[in-house]
């Protein structure tokens, strides 16, 4: 006598504690064994990159900071780019290094809730989040200072960004860079060896590179893969090229790899604050462009309607979750004739299947976790 | 006043006491008698676990939001002190939803099984020298034999909710509950063995004459009932049965309101259930060295029975949680063959003591050492023996590199 069975279907998400947002893992199990998993996407699709066509350039930068929103400073910086390179606009000294710690301190607040969020998926109670959003706050009031925001910035402006720092910006960076390395050891010492971290996420989902690079997923994950690839290093932008840093690779491309680059890029970004703080240059922060006013107080104001020439372009930076690029098609008129985002989060989810299938339920949820995806950026 | 004319004017300490006077000096059959005691000391246990439930919903809370640098409730009254108070009115008057395809009975059922043997536990507990409400012979085996309702209970709950969250969580209770209920036996089995009795009371006065407490005697069976404990009560790092991160709430996800409520309090009482096993096996009960005729047994015994219980939410707010499979093959190879091997251990220097009639001064300490040592070489030996590293060694850091482009991957866990 057989028993009938049938597999056992199970949604994680749209509304679940560990999807980070409303996405949708669709989970075919056989006991705890998960033997298929589909992604379904789209429920926080918001159509920006049909609304972008309706707007100006400069209003499109709002829209950027809301893709990945823990990470705005570098969506701003993506797309400002690329409307940069399409104008051909030089952008002053003092700005590159502006955006480039910016960049640096939203990294370093994106991996902290990077890695909190993993030890959270691992089960720890909610303690090391806490803990990281201690650091974060301490950045979001970095940001606050700078441009009046903690969340969505809107920062950057084409040709610049959008006000200069104000004078008690720059102890209070240096204050808050004596005190995270103490943190960063903290952590290091807390999780790295912690024994159920370990337990929990070595040897999970493994991507071998050559699955990496076909599936062309970046950052974190990739370089988790062993492949030391870094759009910082391979294409500076900002003023990466004036800066020493390493980049951090992993040997064995699992869960666990792309956990410990994060806490090993928080030490990263560190050192390259430390030197673009040092080297921070004077002069405007804003190049004038064509109309462009500067009030009193140091705040520019882009025209609105900017024509940038018939043509395309390609802006790709290193945002904490991969390589974020907008292209940007120009036909003459004062908004994009086609925006697309290339966003890290929604391609580095694609190799989910093939890293979730054999593992368990426990394992997927560390799995989707070690990808570190906001679901803002993967629908758009 | 008959106590105190009777000139045993301390005996007040011992709240069961007074009580027994009272209704004795009324004067009625012992049948009656009998009933109204029980009936009031019955009230009393449930009216303290209650409170000290709604209490330790407050101090979890605030200890862990210590741990995690925020504040915790402290809008609701003073330092947020009527915070579980407020829960507790809310899930009182929120509609108690049966889901449509739940079947009804069970899911009506399963809330009121979870909820009965965790207050029923506590009839064989000694709050103090004459507070235990039933000197059972067998206490031992009524804690055990009360605790292993809740595991069919949770199934009922999960496969009762028709909901597929709650059944992969119910389908692992069951194996978890099952796995480490072995273990708990084995932990009190060499308990047993070592006293000689299944009856609490007498365990405290063993503790009380010997001058000493068995965490000193035989630690190892002490973690274990922790770690089973641990599993029973659905506390990190074996909340697998729960496991937020995954399945919601687990084998509660479809309960709400009171229902829920039920589950909740159900899960601290089973807690200080625990607790109060622990400290009246292995921490010396209502006793504390002589200090026993000063305080009252009852106040010793519940400052230990919330120590016990602080280690519980000590490990919530610091340990992840551990993968079903990981948690079985801990119960299966690591804690049984260990426990194994204690009851053996502890019935062989039971029999070398009783045969060559050492002094207790001699033979306590003795066995105290030997037990202590064997449990070291044991947990790190059969660790070593299994493959366990510790985390230590087998974290490392990311490989650092200036040049992009060359590939690090050695592919050593991809298997």
């Amino acid at each position: 006598m057989t028993i009938k069975s049938e597999p056992f279907v199970v949604n994680v998400g749209p509304q679940h504690p560990s999807t980070h947002g409303v996405f949708r893992l669709r989970l075919t199990l056989d006991g705890e064994k998960i033997i298929d998993a589909d992604m379904v996407m789209g429920y926080l699709h918001r159509s920006m990159e049909k609304l972008a066509e309706e707007r100006t350039y400069t209003q499109n930068i709002p829209f950027t900071d809301r893709t990945d929103y823990l990470a705005a400073m570098t969506g701003n910086l993506a797309y400002v780019m690329a409307v940069e390179k399409l104008m051909k606009i030089e952008v002053p000294e003092r700005a590159q290094f502006l955006r480039t710690i910016m960049a640096e301190l939203q990294r370093i607040a994106s991996h902290s809730m990077a890695i909190g969020i993993f030890a959270n998926d691992c089960g720890a109670w909610q303690t090391p989040v806490m803990h990281m959003f201690r650091d974060r706050e301490k950045i979001l009031d970095l940001f606050e200072m700078a441009c009046g925001a903690r969340l969505t910035l809107n920062y950057m402006r084409i040709g610049g960004v959008s006000r200069d720092i104000p004078d008690e910006w720059m102890p209070q960076a240096y204050k808050l860079l004596k005190e995270l390395p103490k943190r960063f050891a903290e952590y290091e010492d807390l999780l790295l060896s912690n024994e159920i971290i370990v337990a929990r996420s070595r040897g999970v989902g493994v991507l071998t590179p050559e699955q990496a690079i076909a599936h062309s997923v970046s950052g974190p994950m990739l370089r988790g893969s062993g492949v030391a690839w870094d759009v910082r290093k391979a294409d500076p932008y900002a003023a990466y090229d004036k800066l020493d840093f390493e980049i951090a690779v992993g040997t064995n491309g699992d869960a666990y790899d792309r956990f410990v680059i994060r806490l090993a890029e928080l030490r990263q970004s560190l050192h390259i604050l430390e030197q673009a703080l040092d080297m921070m240059p004077g002069g405007p922060v804003h190049e004038r462009l064509g109309t462009a006013t500067v009030q009193p107080g140091g705040q520019s104001i882009a025209p609105l309607a900017l024509r940038p020439p018939v043509g395309e372009a390609y802006g790709r930076i290193e945002s904490p979750r991969g390589e974020l690029g907008y292209y940007i098609v120009s036909d003459g008129g004062p908004s994009p004739f086609r925006f697309h985002i290339r966003s890290p989060s929604f391609i580095n989810l694609t190799p989910i299947k093939q890293m979730a299938i054999g593992t368990t339920v426990a394992d997927a949820i560390v799995i989707l976790g070690s990808v570190d995806i906001v679901v803002g950026e993967v629908d758009r | 006043m008959v106590i105190l004319l009777k000139g045993e004017w301390y005996d007040l300490r011992d709240l069961a006491n007074p009580v027994r006077e009272l209704i004795d000096g009324i004067g009625l059959p012992d049948a009656v008698d009998y009933v109204l005691w029980s009936l009031i000391a019955s009230v009393a246990i449930l009216t303290w676990l209650v409170v000290s439930v709604i209490a330790f919903i407050w101090i979890e809370r605030r200890v862990v939001a210590l741990m995690q640098n925020r504040k915790g409730p402290n809008r609701v009254g003073p330092a947020g002190l009527l915070q579980p108070i407020a829960d507790a009115i809310k899930l009182l008057l929120k509609e108690a939803i049966t889901t449509r395809d739940a079947d009804r009975m069970l899911f009506w059922l399963a809330p009121i099984i979870v909820f009965i043997p965790t207050i029923v536990v506590f009839a064989v507990v000694p709050f103090g020298e004459s507070m235990v409400l039933a000197n059972l012979n067998v206490g031992v085996l009524f804690l055990i034999a009360v605790a292993g309702i809740m595991t069919p209970a949770v199934f009922i709950a999960g496969w009762s909710s028709n909901n597929k969250y709650a059944l992969l969580a119910a389908m692992r209770t069951i194996a978890m509950l099952i796995s480490y209920e072995i273990v708990q036996v084995l932990a009190l089995l060499s308990v047993v063995i070592f006293i000689g009795s299944m009856n609490l009371q007498t365990f405290v006065s063993w503790q009380d004459e010997y001058n000493t407490w068995l965490i000193f005697i035989m630690p190892l069976p002490l973690v274990a009932y922790l770690i089973a404990g641990a599993v029973e009560i659905n506390r990190s790092p074996m909340d697998i049965s729960e496991a937020e991160s995954e399945l919601a709430a687990g084998y509660h996800t479809e309960y709400g309101g009171i229902k829920f409520g039920f589950f909740y309090q159900a899960e601290y009482m089973a807690g200080f259930a625990i607790a109060a096993a622990v400290t009246t096996l292995f921490l010396g009960g209502w006793t504390l060295w002589g200090l026993e005729e000063w305080i009252p047994g009852w106040i010793i015994f519940l400052g230990k029975l919330y120590a016990v219980f602080f280690l519980y939410i000590w490990s919530r707010g610091t340990l992840p949680r551990l993968r079903i499979d990981q948690l079985m093959s801990f119960a299966w190879k690591f804690m049984l063959p260990l426990m194994l091997v204690n009851v053996l251990v502890i019935g062989a220097e039971v029999f070398i003591w009783e045969e060559t009639g050492a002094s207790r001064n001699i033979a306590l300490p003795a066995i105290g050492a030997v037990n202590t040592t064997l449990a070291v070489i044991l947990v790190v030996g059969w660790g070593r023996f299994l493959g366990h590293g510790s985390g230590r060694q087998r974290g490392y850091r990311a490989t650092l590199t200036r040049e992009i482009g060359k590939i690090y991957y050695t592919g050593a866990e991809a298997s």
